[in-house]
């Protein structure tokens, strides 16, 4: 059996691309909150993010990639811990002794995903569509405009509140439990935890906000 | 104290086990858990039953060897006990308890609440242990100069007994928190470290081997561990691993 086989090994592996994933997340979040304090500047940055060839050709590709690799590996490794017991437990307190987010994270990562299905819809399949396939002429002042227009649904900006609220239980066992699995169970443990509280109600928070915000000053 | 007992019966490993139920009288909150499990079998004997058979050896905690799964959590709701250290006191008059064995892919029920714990063994047998000569010269390891804090948290480690409430409790059936502590229990101590790149990459491959599941963090194995074997643990083990690997 291969290291990347063996059981830490894939853990690693999950940590690692989920620590990539919070490390986008943090940058996401940075340029969407622009949003509500300057169209200019998020006009600006969205362009830059949009048409520089280091963005668009190696990072977004990379992104694409990492996050592809943490689903899979995530339902890979749900298949086989399910397979790791084959008859079932008549009784089981799982509350007894783990988070519900620690036992359910299968389930936030299925919101989460089916989510992201929506987000590439709404933002990168037309951005994809407007920039390679039509081939439009470029547009610096388009982007404000089309995110705000994107919260005009009271109905899509439910759905983004209630996957907001799933990433936030995600990343409340992920972000720390990635540590653990990499190897870090040390004195910086407690305050990795508080961080990890910390980020997930901030970050989560903060796109729920700018959500409803773009809602609510729409009309 | 009267009780409802619902038991995993199963009269060997190929055949397919249901839940009994079964009442019970004249039960003292001062038996312990096993002790109750003598009476019902002395009851369910006179009726002609077959006894409900489950590991016990040392009924004090040390040897690992009771191993059910009641009312939902490995060695039932108390915590830092075994079975046998479990007080029906912890119960109410009346009450039903669920009674399973530890269920697991790597541990194959062998009759009704006992399993084969073996491939614990094989996975201690791939490493969990130092290599020393026999040559009658063989240096005292009390004259190692060792520092008092791996002392200790080796000694933590190897209080493991090796009861498998780790990964009866673990919803993925892995085995990472006992694994980890016989890996920890040499890894902190200079006789364990010559072989330790060896030992690590031998115990995880048989760790996976077994069959046991992937360990996702969730700490329950901790928290129903009958030792307070710490998390810590396994985070040392996947150092441990991440630089053995590194090594080749």
């Amino acid at each position: 059996m291969t290291v990347a086989a063996s059981s830490i090994g894939k853990k690693v592996a999950m940590a690692l691309s989920g620590l990539f994933l919070v490390l986008f997340l943090t940058q996401h979040f940075s340029i969407n909150l622009l949003s509500i304090f300057s169209e200019s500047s998020f006009n600006e940055v969205s362009h830059f993010m949009g048409n520089n060839p280091i963005v668009q050709f190696i990072l977004q590709p990379i992104l694409i990639l990492g996050v592809l690799f943490h689903f899979s590996m995530g339902f890979i490794l749900e298949l086989q811990n399910s397979g790791s017991r084959s008859v079932k437990y008549a009784s089981y307190k799982g509350s007894a002794n783990a988070s519900w987010m620690s036992r359910n994270m299968i389930y936030s990562g299925i919101v989460i995903l089916s989510f992201l299905g929506l987000h590439f819809y709404d933002f990168w399949v037309p951005e994809m569509n407007y920039k390679y396939i039509e081939v439009l002429p470029l547009n610096p002042d388009r982007y404000f405009e089309e995110l705000v227009h994107k919260f005009e649904s009271p109905v899509r900006v439910g759905i983004y509140v209630l996957s907001f609220v799933f990433l936030a239980l995600h990343l409340l066992h992920g972000f720390a439990s990635s540590f653990q699995s990499v190897g870090v169970n040390n004195k910086y443990s407690k305050t990795i935890k508080y961080f990890t509280v910390a980020f997930s109600v901030v970050i989560p928070s903060g796109f729920i906000f700018i959500a409803l915000f773009h809602h609510l000053n729409f009309f | 104290m009267n009780l409802t007992l619902k038991v995993w019966r199963q009269a060997n490993a190929d055949a397919k086990g249901k839940m009994e139920t079964y009442k019970i009288g004249e039960v003292s909150p001062d038996m312990s858990f096993l002790e109750m499990m003598d009476v019902l079998n002395e009851q369910l004997m006179v009726k002609g039953i077959d006894p409900i058979a489950f590991d016990h050896d040392c009924r004090e905690g040390i040897c690992g060897m009771c191993s059910m799964f009641i009312n939902g959590e490995a060695h039932g709701p108390d915590r830092l006990v075994t079975t046998c250290q479990l007080h029906m006191r912890k119960f109410k008059n009346g009450d039903t308890i669920t009674i399973e064995p530890f269920r697991a892919k790597a541990f194959p029920v062998i009759k009704d609440l006992t399993v084969d714990r073996s491939s614990f063994d094989r996975v201690q047998q791939a490493g969990g242990f130092v290599s020393v000569n026999t040559s009658g010269n063989t240096q005292d390891a009390n004259a190692i100069p060792i520092d008092k804090h791996d002392a200790d948290k080796a000694f933590d480690a190897a209080t493991c007994i090796g009861c498998g409430a780790c990964v009866a409790t673990c919803k993925n059936a892995s085995a990472m928190l006992f694994v980890s502590a016989k890996v920890s229990q040499y890894a902190l101590l200079p006789q364990g470290k010559v072989e330790a790149t060896d030992r690590v990459m031998n115990m995880v491959k048989q760790m996976d081997e077994e069959g046991f599941g992937n360990c996702t963090n969730t700490g329950a194995c901790e928290v129903e561990c009958p030792k307070g074997i710490s998390l810590e643990n396994i985070a040392r083990m996947n150092r441990e691993y991440l630089f053995a690997s590194l090594k080749g």
